[in-house]
Protein backbone atom coordinates (compact mmCIF):
# COMPACT_ATOMS: atom_id res chain seq x y z
CA UNK A 1 0.00 0.00 0.00
CA UNK A 2 2.62 2.27 1.41
CA UNK A 3 4.78 1.36 -1.91
CA UNK A 4 1.87 2.40 -4.29
CA UNK A 5 1.35 5.44 -2.47
CA UNK A 6 5.14 6.54 -3.34
CA UNK A 7 4.64 5.51 -6.92
CA UNK A 8 1.60 7.33 -7.50
CA UNK A 9 3.60 10.35 -6.00
CA UNK A 10 6.10 9.44 -8.20
CA UNK A 11 3.70 10.21 -11.66
CA UNK A 12 2.67 12.81 -9.93
CA UNK A 13 5.51 14.65 -9.53
CA UNK A 14 6.27 13.55 -12.88
CA UNK A 15 2.64 15.24 -14.74
CA UNK A 16 3.14 17.92 -12.99
CA UNK A 17 7.10 18.64 -13.94
CA UNK A 18 6.05 18.10 -17.50
CA UNK A 19 3.47 20.76 -17.54
CA UNK A 20 5.87 23.41 -16.37
CA UNK A 21 9.21 22.45 -18.43
CA UNK A 22 6.92 21.55 -21.35
CA UNK A 23 6.36 18.38 -23.82
CA UNK A 24 9.19 18.84 -25.69
CA UNK A 25 11.60 18.03 -23.41
CA UNK A 26 9.57 16.06 -20.61
CA UNK A 27 6.89 14.35 -22.53
CA UNK A 28 4.16 13.47 -20.04
CA UNK A 29 2.94 10.21 -18.96
CA UNK A 30 0.48 9.47 -21.39
CA UNK A 31 2.86 10.32 -24.36
CA UNK A 32 5.69 7.59 -23.32
CA UNK A 33 3.01 5.11 -22.06
CA UNK A 34 2.09 4.97 -25.58
CA UNK A 35 5.08 4.64 -27.19
CA UNK A 36 5.78 1.86 -25.02
CA UNK A 37 2.51 0.13 -26.06
CA UNK A 38 4.08 0.52 -29.72
CA UNK A 39 7.17 -1.00 -28.64
CA UNK A 40 5.74 -3.95 -26.81
CA UNK A 41 2.99 -4.46 -29.73
CA UNK A 42 5.85 -4.35 -32.35
CA UNK A 43 7.70 -7.36 -30.13
CA UNK A 44 10.97 -4.79 -30.31
CA UNK A 45 10.29 -3.90 -26.50
CA UNK A 46 10.75 -7.82 -25.84
CA UNK A 47 13.75 -8.27 -27.83
CA UNK A 48 16.07 -5.64 -26.25
CA UNK A 49 15.01 -6.26 -22.52
CA UNK A 50 15.58 -9.80 -23.05
CA UNK A 51 18.88 -8.69 -24.66
CA UNK A 52 19.98 -6.60 -22.23
CA UNK A 53 18.70 -9.29 -19.73
CA UNK A 54 20.57 -11.80 -21.02
CA UNK A 55 23.96 -9.87 -20.58
CA UNK A 56 23.38 -9.16 -17.18
CA UNK A 57 22.47 -12.11 -15.60
CA UNK A 58 25.84 -13.31 -17.96
CA UNK A 59 28.24 -10.82 -16.84
CA UNK A 60 26.77 -11.09 -13.29
CA UNK A 61 27.05 -14.67 -12.47
CA UNK A 62 30.68 -14.69 -13.91
CA UNK A 63 31.62 -11.39 -11.86
CA UNK A 64 30.47 -12.71 -9.24
CA UNK A 65 31.55 -16.48 -9.06
CA UNK A 66 35.07 -15.72 -10.08
CA UNK A 67 34.88 -12.50 -7.72
CA UNK A 68 33.64 -14.68 -4.70
CA UNK A 69 36.56 -17.43 -5.09
CA UNK A 70 39.02 -14.73 -5.23
CA UNK A 71 38.30 -12.94 -2.70
CA UNK A 72 37.68 -16.15 0.07
CA UNK A 73 41.04 -16.79 -1.02
CA UNK A 74 42.57 -13.43 -0.75
CA UNK A 75 40.66 -13.02 2.71
CA UNK A 76 41.81 -16.83 3.66
CA UNK A 77 45.60 -16.56 2.43
CA UNK A 78 47.79 -13.75 3.30
CA UNK A 79 50.19 -14.59 0.45
CA UNK A 80 47.15 -14.43 -2.18
CA UNK A 81 45.98 -11.03 -0.31
CA UNK A 82 49.47 -9.63 -0.84
CA UNK A 83 49.83 -10.78 -4.38
CA UNK A 84 46.50 -9.82 -6.13
CA UNK A 85 46.02 -6.58 -3.55
CA UNK A 86 47.96 -3.94 -6.01
CA UNK A 87 45.71 -5.50 -9.25
CA UNK A 88 43.00 -5.30 -7.06
CA UNK A 89 43.32 -1.60 -6.33
CA UNK A 90 44.32 -0.92 -10.09
CA UNK A 91 40.85 -2.70 -11.11
CA UNK A 92 38.93 -0.71 -8.89
CA UNK A 93 39.82 2.53 -9.90
CA UNK A 94 39.94 1.93 -13.58
CA UNK A 95 37.19 3.54 -15.28
CA UNK A 96 34.72 1.41 -16.80
CA UNK A 97 34.94 3.21 -20.09
CA UNK A 98 38.00 2.52 -20.79
CA UNK A 99 37.64 -1.26 -19.98
CA UNK A 100 34.77 -1.30 -22.64
CA UNK A 101 36.33 0.50 -25.15
CA UNK A 102 40.04 -1.80 -25.03
CA UNK A 103 38.04 -4.74 -25.02
CA UNK A 104 35.91 -3.42 -27.84
CA UNK A 105 39.14 -2.90 -29.92
CA UNK A 106 41.25 -6.37 -28.62
CA UNK A 107 38.25 -8.44 -29.58
CA UNK A 108 36.47 -6.72 -31.96
CA UNK A 109 32.56 -5.27 -31.38
CA UNK A 110 31.48 -8.95 -29.84
CA UNK A 111 29.64 -10.19 -27.38
CA UNK A 112 32.01 -11.78 -26.16
CA UNK A 113 34.10 -8.62 -25.69
CA UNK A 114 31.03 -6.93 -24.41
CA UNK A 115 30.18 -9.59 -21.28
CA UNK A 116 33.96 -10.11 -20.29
CA UNK A 117 34.17 -5.87 -20.44
CA UNK A 118 31.01 -5.74 -17.80
CA UNK A 119 32.57 -8.65 -15.66
CA UNK A 120 35.59 -6.99 -15.31
CA UNK A 121 34.47 -3.82 -14.10
CA UNK A 122 32.02 -5.81 -11.46
CA UNK A 123 34.55 -8.41 -10.57
CA UNK A 124 36.78 -5.69 -8.20
CA UNK A 125 34.01 -4.99 -6.00
CA UNK A 126 32.99 -8.35 -5.20
CA UNK A 127 36.77 -9.11 -4.37
CA UNK A 128 36.85 -6.42 -1.98
CA UNK A 129 33.35 -7.57 0.05
CA UNK A 130 34.22 -11.19 -0.16
CA UNK A 131 37.49 -10.75 1.08
CA UNK A 132 35.74 -8.50 3.97
CA UNK A 133 34.19 -11.13 4.72
CA UNK A 134 36.62 -13.84 4.51
CA UNK A 135 38.69 -11.83 7.14
CA UNK A 136 35.28 -11.68 9.69
CA UNK A 137 35.09 -15.49 9.96
CA UNK A 138 34.87 -16.53 13.48
CA UNK A 139 38.17 -18.30 14.64
CA UNK A 140 36.01 -20.16 17.62
CA UNK A 141 33.91 -21.78 15.03
CA UNK A 142 36.53 -23.01 12.65
CA UNK A 143 38.15 -24.40 15.55
CA UNK A 144 34.99 -26.06 16.30
CA UNK A 145 34.72 -27.54 13.33
CA UNK A 146 38.79 -28.95 13.53
CA UNK A 147 37.77 -30.24 16.87
CA UNK A 148 35.07 -32.28 15.41
CA UNK A 149 36.99 -33.60 12.76
CA UNK A 150 34.24 -32.02 10.08
CA UNK A 151 35.14 -33.01 6.88
CA UNK A 152 36.21 -29.73 4.36
CA UNK A 153 32.78 -29.63 2.12
CA UNK A 154 30.65 -30.13 5.59
CA UNK A 155 32.65 -27.09 7.43
CA UNK A 156 32.43 -24.88 4.45
CA UNK A 157 28.49 -25.68 3.86
CA UNK A 158 27.57 -25.32 7.38
CA UNK A 159 30.37 -22.73 9.25
CA UNK A 160 31.81 -20.64 6.36
CA UNK A 161 28.84 -20.09 3.80
CA UNK A 162 26.75 -19.06 6.23
CA UNK A 163 28.89 -16.57 7.81
CA UNK A 164 29.67 -15.38 3.90
CA UNK A 165 26.33 -15.49 2.85
CA UNK A 166 25.62 -11.79 4.10
CA UNK A 167 28.44 -10.41 2.53
CA UNK A 168 27.62 -12.40 -0.81
CA UNK A 169 24.04 -10.95 -0.57
CA UNK A 170 26.00 -7.42 -0.51
CA UNK A 171 28.38 -8.26 -3.06
CA UNK A 172 25.13 -9.18 -5.23
CA UNK A 173 23.34 -6.17 -4.40
CA UNK A 174 25.75 -3.54 -5.51
CA UNK A 175 26.95 -5.64 -8.02
CA UNK A 176 23.97 -6.09 -10.20
CA UNK A 177 23.02 -2.08 -9.32
CA UNK A 178 26.31 -1.70 -11.05
CA UNK A 179 26.01 -4.20 -14.31
CA UNK A 180 22.75 -2.87 -14.63
CA UNK A 181 24.60 0.71 -15.16
CA UNK A 182 27.79 -0.33 -17.33
CA UNK A 183 25.93 -2.94 -19.78
CA UNK A 184 24.04 0.17 -20.99
CA UNK A 185 27.39 1.95 -21.67
CA UNK A 186 28.94 -1.37 -23.46
CA UNK A 187 25.52 -1.84 -25.72
CA UNK A 188 25.33 1.93 -26.17
CA UNK A 189 29.10 1.52 -27.55
CA UNK A 190 29.04 -1.29 -29.52
CA UNK A 191 26.24 -3.87 -29.30
CA UNK A 192 23.32 -3.60 -32.21
CA UNK A 193 20.46 -4.24 -29.84
CA UNK A 194 19.26 -4.37 -25.94
CA UNK A 195 19.02 -1.01 -24.01
CA UNK A 196 21.62 0.40 -24.07
CA UNK A 197 21.31 0.29 -27.95
CA UNK A 198 18.17 2.14 -27.96
CA UNK A 199 18.61 4.70 -25.76
CA UNK A 200 21.86 5.60 -28.34
CA UNK A 201 19.41 5.71 -31.45
CA UNK A 202 16.65 7.96 -29.33
CA UNK A 203 19.60 10.00 -28.51
CA UNK A 204 20.41 10.46 -32.38
CA UNK A 205 17.26 11.11 -32.91
CA UNK A 206 16.26 13.26 -29.85
CA UNK A 207 13.19 11.15 -29.31
CA UNK A 208 12.47 11.42 -25.43
CA UNK A 209 9.58 9.74 -25.45
CA UNK A 210 11.37 6.39 -26.78
CA UNK A 211 13.96 7.24 -24.21
CA UNK A 212 12.04 7.42 -21.18
CA UNK A 213 9.89 4.61 -22.45
CA UNK A 214 13.34 1.98 -22.26
CA UNK A 215 14.55 3.62 -19.48
CA UNK A 216 11.20 3.23 -17.68
CA UNK A 217 10.44 -0.31 -18.35
CA UNK A 218 14.25 -0.98 -17.76
CA UNK A 219 13.94 -0.08 -14.47
CA UNK A 220 10.67 -1.62 -13.72
CA UNK A 221 12.42 -4.96 -14.76
CA UNK A 222 15.07 -4.14 -11.85
CA UNK A 223 12.91 -2.99 -9.68
CA UNK A 224 10.64 -6.50 -10.25
CA UNK A 225 14.27 -8.25 -9.84
CA UNK A 226 14.71 -6.90 -6.35
CA UNK A 227 11.49 -7.68 -4.72
CA UNK A 228 11.06 -10.80 -6.20
CA UNK A 229 14.43 -12.58 -6.46
CA UNK A 230 16.93 -10.61 -3.95
CA UNK A 231 15.29 -9.73 -0.96
CA UNK A 232 13.28 -12.78 -0.61
CA UNK A 233 16.99 -14.62 -0.83
CA UNK A 234 18.21 -12.18 2.16
CA UNK A 235 15.09 -12.57 4.18
CA UNK A 236 15.66 -16.79 3.77
CA UNK A 237 19.23 -16.02 4.74
CA UNK A 238 18.50 -14.47 8.01
CA UNK A 239 15.59 -15.98 9.29
CA UNK A 240 18.08 -17.64 12.31
CA UNK A 241 17.87 -14.08 13.41
CA UNK A 242 15.57 -13.61 16.15
CA UNK A 243 12.69 -11.20 15.41
CA UNK A 244 10.76 -8.84 17.31
CA UNK A 245 7.69 -10.91 18.15
CA UNK B 1 42.70 -45.89 24.05
CA UNK B 2 44.91 -44.13 26.31
CA UNK B 3 46.74 -40.35 26.15
CA UNK B 4 50.17 -39.74 27.32
CA UNK B 5 50.24 -36.30 27.64
CA UNK B 6 54.27 -34.95 27.99
CA UNK B 7 54.24 -31.07 28.06
CA UNK B 8 57.40 -29.64 28.48
CA UNK B 9 56.75 -25.78 27.72
CA UNK B 10 54.41 -23.64 25.85
CA UNK B 11 54.81 -19.69 25.41
CA UNK B 12 53.08 -17.03 23.78
CA UNK B 13 54.56 -13.83 22.29
CA UNK B 14 52.51 -11.00 23.38
CA UNK B 15 51.79 -7.70 20.80
CA UNK B 16 54.97 -6.37 22.64
CA UNK B 17 57.10 -9.05 21.88
CA UNK B 18 57.54 -10.24 25.13
CA UNK B 19 57.73 -13.86 25.40
CA UNK B 20 55.09 -15.21 27.85
CA UNK B 21 55.58 -18.54 29.09
CA UNK B 22 51.57 -20.21 29.88
CA UNK B 23 53.04 -24.03 30.59
CA UNK B 24 56.01 -25.63 32.24
CA UNK B 25 56.18 -29.65 32.48
CA UNK B 26 52.74 -31.19 32.48
CA UNK B 27 53.02 -34.80 32.34
CA UNK B 28 50.22 -37.25 33.03
CA UNK B 29 48.20 -40.23 31.14
CA UNK B 30 44.75 -40.77 31.05
CA UNK B 31 42.97 -44.21 29.97
CA UNK B 32 39.74 -45.15 28.97
CA UNK B 33 37.03 -45.11 31.63
CA UNK B 34 39.25 -42.03 33.81
CA UNK B 35 38.21 -38.61 33.95
CA UNK B 36 40.76 -36.60 35.30
CA UNK B 37 40.08 -32.87 36.61
CA UNK B 38 42.37 -30.17 35.28
CA UNK B 39 41.57 -27.99 38.89
CA UNK B 40 43.69 -24.27 38.68
CA UNK B 41 43.24 -21.01 39.78
CA UNK B 42 42.06 -18.64 36.89
CA UNK B 43 44.41 -18.36 33.82
CA UNK B 44 46.50 -20.51 34.86
CA UNK B 45 46.64 -21.90 31.31
CA UNK B 46 43.80 -25.16 31.60
CA UNK B 47 42.26 -23.30 28.36
CA UNK B 48 45.81 -23.29 26.83
CA UNK B 49 46.62 -26.92 27.79
CA UNK B 50 43.24 -28.04 26.32
CA UNK B 51 43.63 -26.32 22.84
CA UNK B 52 47.48 -28.61 22.76
CA UNK B 53 45.31 -31.67 23.63
CA UNK B 54 42.69 -31.17 21.32
CA UNK B 55 45.40 -30.74 18.42
CA UNK B 56 43.95 -27.44 17.63
CA UNK B 57 47.66 -25.91 18.90
CA UNK B 58 51.06 -27.26 17.89
CA UNK B 59 52.85 -25.11 18.80
CA UNK B 60 54.23 -26.08 22.22
CA UNK B 61 57.89 -28.36 23.59
CA UNK B 62 56.68 -31.60 24.61
CA UNK B 63 55.08 -34.70 23.06
CA UNK B 64 51.45 -35.99 23.12
CA UNK B 65 50.60 -39.36 22.39
CA UNK B 66 47.07 -40.25 21.29
CA UNK B 67 45.83 -43.33 20.36
CA UNK B 68 45.08 -43.41 16.43
CA UNK B 69 41.76 -43.07 14.96
CA UNK B 70 40.46 -41.28 18.27
CA UNK B 71 37.13 -39.58 18.06
CA UNK B 72 37.43 -36.11 20.27
CA UNK B 73 34.67 -34.90 21.20
CA UNK B 74 35.08 -31.31 22.52
CA UNK B 75 32.49 -28.74 24.92
CA UNK B 76 34.23 -25.66 24.78
CA UNK B 77 33.90 -22.56 27.46
CA UNK B 78 31.51 -20.54 25.31
CA UNK B 79 28.85 -23.18 23.61
CA UNK B 80 30.09 -22.61 20.00
CA UNK B 81 26.87 -23.60 18.29
CA UNK B 82 26.34 -22.26 15.00
CA UNK B 83 23.37 -19.49 15.20
CA UNK B 84 22.14 -20.35 11.90
CA UNK B 85 21.33 -24.06 12.29
CA UNK B 86 18.61 -25.34 14.66
CA UNK B 87 19.37 -27.60 17.77
CA UNK B 88 19.14 -30.89 15.95
CA UNK B 89 21.29 -29.51 13.13
CA UNK B 90 23.71 -28.42 15.22
CA UNK B 91 24.30 -32.27 16.59
CA UNK B 92 23.69 -33.97 13.76
CA UNK B 93 26.54 -31.92 11.13
CA UNK B 94 29.06 -32.83 14.41
CA UNK B 95 27.50 -36.43 14.56
CA UNK B 96 26.07 -37.80 10.68
CA UNK B 97 26.15 -41.38 11.64
CA UNK B 98 23.70 -41.09 14.91
CA UNK B 99 20.84 -43.08 14.73
CA UNK B 100 17.49 -41.22 15.68
CA UNK B 101 16.90 -43.67 18.94
CA UNK B 102 20.53 -42.26 20.55
CA UNK B 103 19.67 -38.65 19.49
CA UNK B 104 16.60 -38.86 21.00
CA UNK B 105 17.32 -40.73 24.17
CA UNK B 106 20.70 -37.84 24.31
CA UNK B 107 17.89 -34.86 24.24
CA UNK B 108 15.34 -36.99 26.95
CA UNK B 109 18.74 -36.91 29.29
CA UNK B 110 19.93 -33.69 28.67
CA UNK B 111 15.88 -31.97 28.77
CA UNK B 112 16.44 -30.57 24.56
CA UNK B 113 13.56 -32.70 23.72
CA UNK B 114 11.04 -29.37 23.17
CA UNK B 115 14.29 -27.50 21.73
CA UNK B 116 15.25 -29.50 18.89
CA UNK B 117 13.86 -26.74 16.42
CA UNK B 118 15.13 -23.89 18.15
CA UNK B 119 17.85 -21.57 16.67
CA UNK B 120 20.68 -21.17 19.45
CA UNK B 121 20.15 -17.60 19.73
CA UNK B 122 16.63 -18.70 21.27
CA UNK B 123 18.20 -20.94 23.78
CA UNK B 124 19.54 -19.65 27.21
CA UNK B 125 23.10 -20.30 27.91
CA UNK B 126 21.99 -23.36 29.95
CA UNK B 127 20.73 -24.82 27.33
CA UNK B 128 22.93 -23.75 24.79
CA UNK B 129 25.57 -25.50 27.02
CA UNK B 130 23.50 -28.47 27.11
CA UNK B 131 23.49 -28.37 23.44
CA UNK B 132 27.07 -28.46 23.21
CA UNK B 133 26.75 -31.04 25.14
CA UNK B 134 24.44 -33.39 23.26
CA UNK B 135 26.91 -32.34 19.93
CA UNK B 136 29.66 -33.74 21.88
CA UNK B 137 28.35 -37.15 23.56
CA UNK B 138 26.00 -37.66 20.42
CA UNK B 139 29.58 -38.32 18.09
CA UNK B 140 30.15 -41.12 20.88
CA UNK B 141 33.60 -39.87 21.73
CA UNK B 142 36.98 -41.79 22.85
CA UNK B 143 38.36 -38.87 24.27
CA UNK B 144 36.30 -36.21 25.85
CA UNK B 145 36.83 -32.18 26.79
CA UNK B 146 34.39 -30.54 29.13
CA UNK B 147 36.00 -27.11 29.46
CA UNK B 148 34.08 -25.44 32.52
CA UNK B 149 31.04 -26.84 31.13
CA UNK B 150 29.31 -25.85 34.25
CA UNK B 151 30.48 -22.13 34.91
CA UNK B 152 28.32 -18.81 35.37
CA UNK B 153 25.31 -21.41 35.83
CA UNK B 154 22.86 -20.86 38.73
CA UNK B 155 23.85 -23.34 41.53
CA UNK B 156 20.37 -25.21 41.18
CA UNK B 157 21.13 -26.05 37.63
CA UNK B 158 24.80 -26.43 37.99
CA UNK B 159 24.01 -29.22 40.54
CA UNK B 160 21.69 -30.63 37.57
CA UNK B 161 23.17 -30.50 34.83
CA UNK B 162 26.20 -32.08 36.84
CA UNK B 163 24.33 -35.06 37.41
CA UNK B 164 23.22 -35.10 33.37
CA UNK B 165 27.36 -35.15 32.76
CA UNK B 166 27.86 -37.65 35.55
CA UNK B 167 25.12 -40.08 33.86
CA UNK B 168 26.58 -39.16 30.10
CA UNK B 169 29.89 -39.77 31.25
CA UNK B 170 29.17 -43.40 32.73
CA UNK B 171 27.45 -44.31 29.97
CA UNK B 172 30.21 -44.40 27.86
CA UNK B 173 33.68 -46.15 28.46
CA UNK B 174 35.90 -42.90 27.39
CA UNK B 175 38.45 -40.50 28.14
CA UNK B 176 37.47 -37.53 29.93
CA UNK B 177 39.14 -34.34 30.88
CA UNK B 178 37.50 -31.81 32.76
CA UNK B 179 38.71 -28.26 33.37
CA UNK B 180 36.73 -26.65 36.40
CA UNK B 181 37.01 -23.95 39.65
CA UNK B 182 34.59 -25.75 41.70
CA UNK B 183 36.75 -28.60 44.33
CA UNK B 184 32.64 -29.81 44.71
CA UNK B 185 32.39 -30.73 40.78
CA UNK B 186 35.65 -32.30 40.68
CA UNK B 187 35.26 -34.28 43.72
CA UNK B 188 32.08 -35.29 42.44
CA UNK B 189 32.79 -36.01 38.42
CA UNK B 190 36.59 -37.17 38.42
CA UNK B 191 38.67 -40.01 39.59
CA UNK B 192 42.30 -38.39 39.16
CA UNK B 193 42.52 -35.10 40.65
CA UNK B 194 45.56 -32.66 38.74
CA UNK B 195 46.15 -29.15 41.11
CA UNK B 196 47.68 -26.91 38.70
CA UNK B 197 50.12 -23.83 39.45
CA UNK B 198 49.56 -20.31 38.75
CA UNK B 199 51.17 -19.30 35.43
CA UNK B 200 53.39 -20.81 33.79
CA UNK B 201 51.28 -24.38 35.05
CA UNK B 202 52.62 -26.90 35.99
CA UNK B 203 51.30 -30.25 38.01
CA UNK B 204 51.51 -29.64 41.85
CA UNK B 205 49.87 -32.38 43.14
CA UNK B 206 47.68 -35.96 42.03
CA UNK B 207 44.68 -36.84 43.70
CA UNK B 208 43.35 -40.53 42.87
CA UNK B 209 40.09 -40.94 44.14
CA UNK B 210 39.91 -44.83 44.85
CA UNK B 211 36.08 -45.28 45.14
CA UNK B 212 33.94 -45.60 42.24
CA UNK B 213 31.98 -42.40 40.97
CA UNK B 214 28.67 -43.45 41.79
CA UNK B 215 29.15 -44.97 44.86
CA UNK B 216 30.68 -42.26 46.58
CA UNK B 217 28.42 -41.17 49.86
CA UNK B 218 27.97 -37.56 50.81
CA UNK B 219 30.08 -37.78 53.99
CA UNK B 220 33.08 -39.50 51.53
CA UNK B 221 32.75 -36.47 49.08
CA UNK B 222 32.83 -34.19 52.25
CA UNK B 223 35.67 -35.74 53.70
CA UNK B 224 37.70 -36.15 50.37
CA UNK B 225 36.91 -32.19 50.03
CA UNK B 226 37.93 -31.87 53.75
CA UNK B 227 41.62 -33.45 52.92
CA UNK B 228 42.21 -31.77 49.44
CA UNK B 229 41.38 -27.82 51.21
CA UNK B 230 43.69 -28.60 53.23
CA UNK B 231 46.46 -29.13 50.68
CA UNK B 232 48.96 -26.26 50.74
CA UNK B 233 49.62 -25.72 47.29
CA UNK B 234 51.12 -22.59 47.52
CA UNK B 235 54.14 -23.86 48.81
CA UNK B 236 54.58 -27.10 46.59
Amino acid sequence: MLRLLSFALFIATWWIASLLIGDAKLPAPPAVLSVLAAEARSGALFVNLGATLARVALAFTLAMALGSAIGYLMGRVSLADRLGDPWLILLLNLPALVVIVLAYIWAGLTEVAAITAIAINKLPTAVVTLREGARALDPALDEMATAFALPRGRAFRHVVLPQLAPYIAAAARSGLSLVWKIVLVAEYLGRPNGVGFEIGVAFQLFDIPLLLAYSLSFAGVVLVIETVLVQPFETRLTRWRLRAA
Amino acid sequence: MQLEVNITGKSFASAAGKRHDVLDNVTFTLNAGEVGVLFGPSGCGKSTLLRILAGLDANYQGHVARSPGMRLGMVFQEPRLLPWRTVEENVRIAAPDVDDGTLSALFEVLELSVHRNHFPGELSLGLARRVALARAFAIEPDFLILDEPLASLDNALAGRLRDQVATLVASRKMMTLLVTHDLDDAVRLGDRLFFLSPRPARILHVETIAAPRATRSEPEIGEIKRQLSQLDLANM
